[in-house]
Order: C-alpha cells, then sequence, then structure tokens
C-alpha cells in the first residue's frame, strides 16, 4: 500500500486531533489532502516528532494526539519508544510509515529492510498495542480504533517507497507553528489563567510599562 | 550526599514559582534532589527521558499546549541534544528553560567530566544562548524567574548553570 492512501484512510479520522507529522513525504502528502490548523509538520529534528506528541499528550490529556512518523526518524529516536511506553498516556496514537528507506534524501535503505521491526521493537519497549499492517482496510480500522480508544498504541504502516514529486509546501514554518499554538489554546491567555493558556510570567521586580 | 538538598529545593521552588508544571529530566549526581522533589511533587508533570535531546521535543509540545517547562539536564545532556535545539526550538520559535550542570568546571575532581566541561560555555555561546551561573542562593528564584521571562518573552532557549558552587555543599 501507499501513504497518501493511508493518510486519505484516516483523514477524516485526524479533524479533532493534534497531529504532528515529520518532515518530507509524510508532511506534504497530508497538506496535499487539506492543511487544517491542528497539523503541525515539524520539518527537522528527525525523531522529535514522537517527543513533541508526548509533552502535547500529557499537557492537555483530554485532547487526541496522533504523531505521524516514518522508519527513518524512529530510528533516530528508538529511546523515545521507550519514554512513551513509561508514561503510556491513552490519549496518544503514533502512527509510522515504514517504507525502509530514507525516500527523501536518495532512497538508501534504512535498518527495517534489512529485517529491523519497528513494532517489535515498540513492543518490546513497553508499548502493549503495536502491530504492523500491510493491508489498506485493516490498517484504517486499526488506526481509527486507536486513535477514538484510550490506550497508548503503535501501528507500523508497511508503505511503498513512493512519495511526491515535489516537496514544497506553501505554508512558512512559523506560521504553522502559530496557528497550530493557536489550535492547542483556544482560550486567550488571560492573567492568572492556569488553566487555558500559559501561566503569568512572574516579575519580582513589579510591572514594567 | 554533599550535594546540597537545600538549594535543590531552592532551584526547585524557584522553578514552581516561575510557572513551571512540566518537568524533563535525565538523572545526574547534582540533579538527584531536584529530580526527586519533581518526583514528589503531585502538581508537576516530570518526563524522565531515555536521553536529553526528548526533553526538547516534550518542552515544545508542552509549550504549544500552554504550560511552562523546564529541563534538567547535565552539560553532557545539553550536548546530547544540541541537534533538538537548533533544528527545532531555535528553528521554530519554541522557548526552553535548561538547567545544566555544570560539571567538569573548576573543583572537578572527576577526569571523565573535565572535557565536556571545557565545552560548554562555548557551546552555549556558539548557540547564541543566553546563559547565566546559579552561584548564590540568595538569588536563584529571582535569577530562574527573569531566565524563564526572557525565554518565554524571546521564543528562545535560555540556559542557567548550576554550579559548584550552588550544588556543592561542604561537609562540615
Amino acid at each position: 500500500m501507499e501513504r497518501i492512501e493511508c493518510l486519505e484512510a484516516i483523514y477524516d479520522e485526524l479533524r479533532d486531533c493534534a497531529v504532528v507529522t515529520i518532515m518530507g513525504a509524510v508532511a506534504v502528502e497530508l497538506y496535499s489532502l487539506g492543511h487544517r490548523p491542528n497539523f503541525f509538520y515539524l520539518e527537522h529534528a528527525m525523531g522529535l516528532a514522537s517527543s513533541m506528541g508526548l509533552g502535547i499528550a500529557l499537557s492537555q490529556p483530554d485532547r487526541r494526539v496522533v504523531v505521524l512518523d516514518g522508519d527513518g526518524s524512529v530510528l533516530m529516536n528508538l529511546g523515545g519508544l521507550t519514554t512513551l511506553a513509561r508514561y503510556a498516556p491513552p490519549n496518544l496514537t503514533h502512527i509510522v510509515f515504514d517504507n525502509q528507506s530514507l525516500l527523501s534524501v536518495g532512497g538508501f535503505p534504512t535498518a527495517t529492510a534489512t529485517g529491523s521491526d519497528l513494532a517489535g521493537i515498540a513492543r518490546a519497549a513497553g508499548i502493549a498495542k503495536a502491530g504492523t499492517f500491510t493491508d489498506l482496510e485493516a490498517f484504517r480500522s486499526a488506526a481509527v480504533a486507536a486513535i477514538r480508544g484510550d490506550e497508548l498504541a503503535c501501528l507500523v504502516a508497511k508503505v511503498e517507497p513512493v512519495g511526491p514529486k515535489s516537496f514544497h509546501m506553501d505554508l512558512h514554518m512559523l506560521e504553522n507553528r502559530f496557528e497550530f499554538q493557536r489550535y492547542l489554546r483556544p482560550v486567550p491567555d488571560a492573567p492568572g489563567d492556569r488553566s487555558g493558556g500559559p501561566p503569568d510570567p512572574p516579575d519580582p521586580q513589579g510591572a514594567a510599562p | 550526599m554533599p550535594v546540597s538538598e537545600r538549594h535543590s529545593k531552592l532551584v526547585y521552588d524557584a522553578l514552581v514559582a516561575a510557572g513551571v508544571e512540566v518537568v524533563s529530566a535525565l538523572p545526574e549526581t547534582w540533579l538527584v534532589h531536584l529530580i526527586r522533589l519533581a518526583e514528589d511533587d503531585p502538581g508537576m508533570i516530570l518526563v524522565r527521558l531515555a536521553k536529553e535531546e526528548e526533553g526538547v521535543g516534550v518542552s515544545a509540545g508542552a509549550h504549544l499546549a500552554g504550560r511552562r517547562s523546564a529541563m534538567l539536564m547535565q552539560n553532557h545532556g545539553l550536548l546530547q541534544s544540541v541537534n533538538g535545539i537548533v533544528s527545532l526550538a531555535q528553528l521554530y520559535k519554541i522557548p526552553l528553560l535548561m538547567l545544566v550542570s555544570d560539571r567538569g568546571h573548576l573543583g572537578e575532581p572527576d577526569p571523565w567530566q573535565t572535557q565536556g566541561g571545557k565545552t560548554t560555555r562555548p557551546i552555549l555561546d556558539a548557540l547564541g544562548i543566553v546563559t547565566d551561573e546559579l552561584h548564590d542562593p540568595a538569588t536563584v528564584q529571582l535569577q530562574v524567574a527573569r531566565a524563564s521571562t526572557l525565554a518565554e518573552a524571546s521564543l528562545s532557549p535560555v540556559a542557567l548553570l548550576l554550579t559548584r558552587d550552588l550544588m556543592w555543599e561542604a561537609l562540615a
């Protein structure tokens, strides 16, 4: 199956989730299906999309969070799987598109091409609900169940090493970042408001104009 | 243990007073009391990491979701985190409040800490990260508050070095 088919299959399900993607094909293909303010495309920092998802999920336990990751990125932060497992936020779903290659930088094979099993690694890290999917319908139903469910899940979708023709996105990283922040903080930052926005900066010297 | 429990508590209380609700940490000797304090505080979300760079991601997520965070790390954790600091925090304008134990500096008896000690300040400088040193217990709260304020206002990483003067207590 192809990554874009998987994304199409779960696109509607992502409507009310905070979605963090990795850079490259995952970002561009999700964007091509229609950008939404709840989509954040991490255009660098390979490996940290899942850590960001963890930070969001722990900070807002009532919000469903979906991380759209890739084999190359996960391999850069395998330790992060143990951190996800340790805190196991029930509102987090970790989807890994495994095309067994670093597609956007020459297509060189990753270690999953020679047998490294990311779902197996996730399970061994302590994420009980981890599985590999090669069939689109099986992936779709598992992803929907995981997103709606109340248990940390790691779904590895085996996809063809094909991607978009262009990696251009007409959305500046910072525009995306602030839009996403506004989505996550619907309550305007009010003085003394500890529930919606961030706390007031402390000012031991007294307020300055 | 000669790591100062009293001063660790001062630093921890300063973080809480600054509105920090999420702390990521990877243990080292100088941070033991600080991490225990975070662990025992039901109001604190403590994220124990496998590697410090993950903490940049956790802090970025927490910030976008409206929570103030801090990272507790050894200076070698700072070295581990450099890519995340540059390609997430700085690229995306994410505030980081980094409390970094200043191992390998003057007075360091452990030979294995000394090489890292030499690189800590030059690396922070090369990254353009505003840095302050916590020496004096009397000014800890103010320095932490100001570092947090600057990180949030500048949407940038700010580093506070936890020095030997502060963290190490001479045995009476």
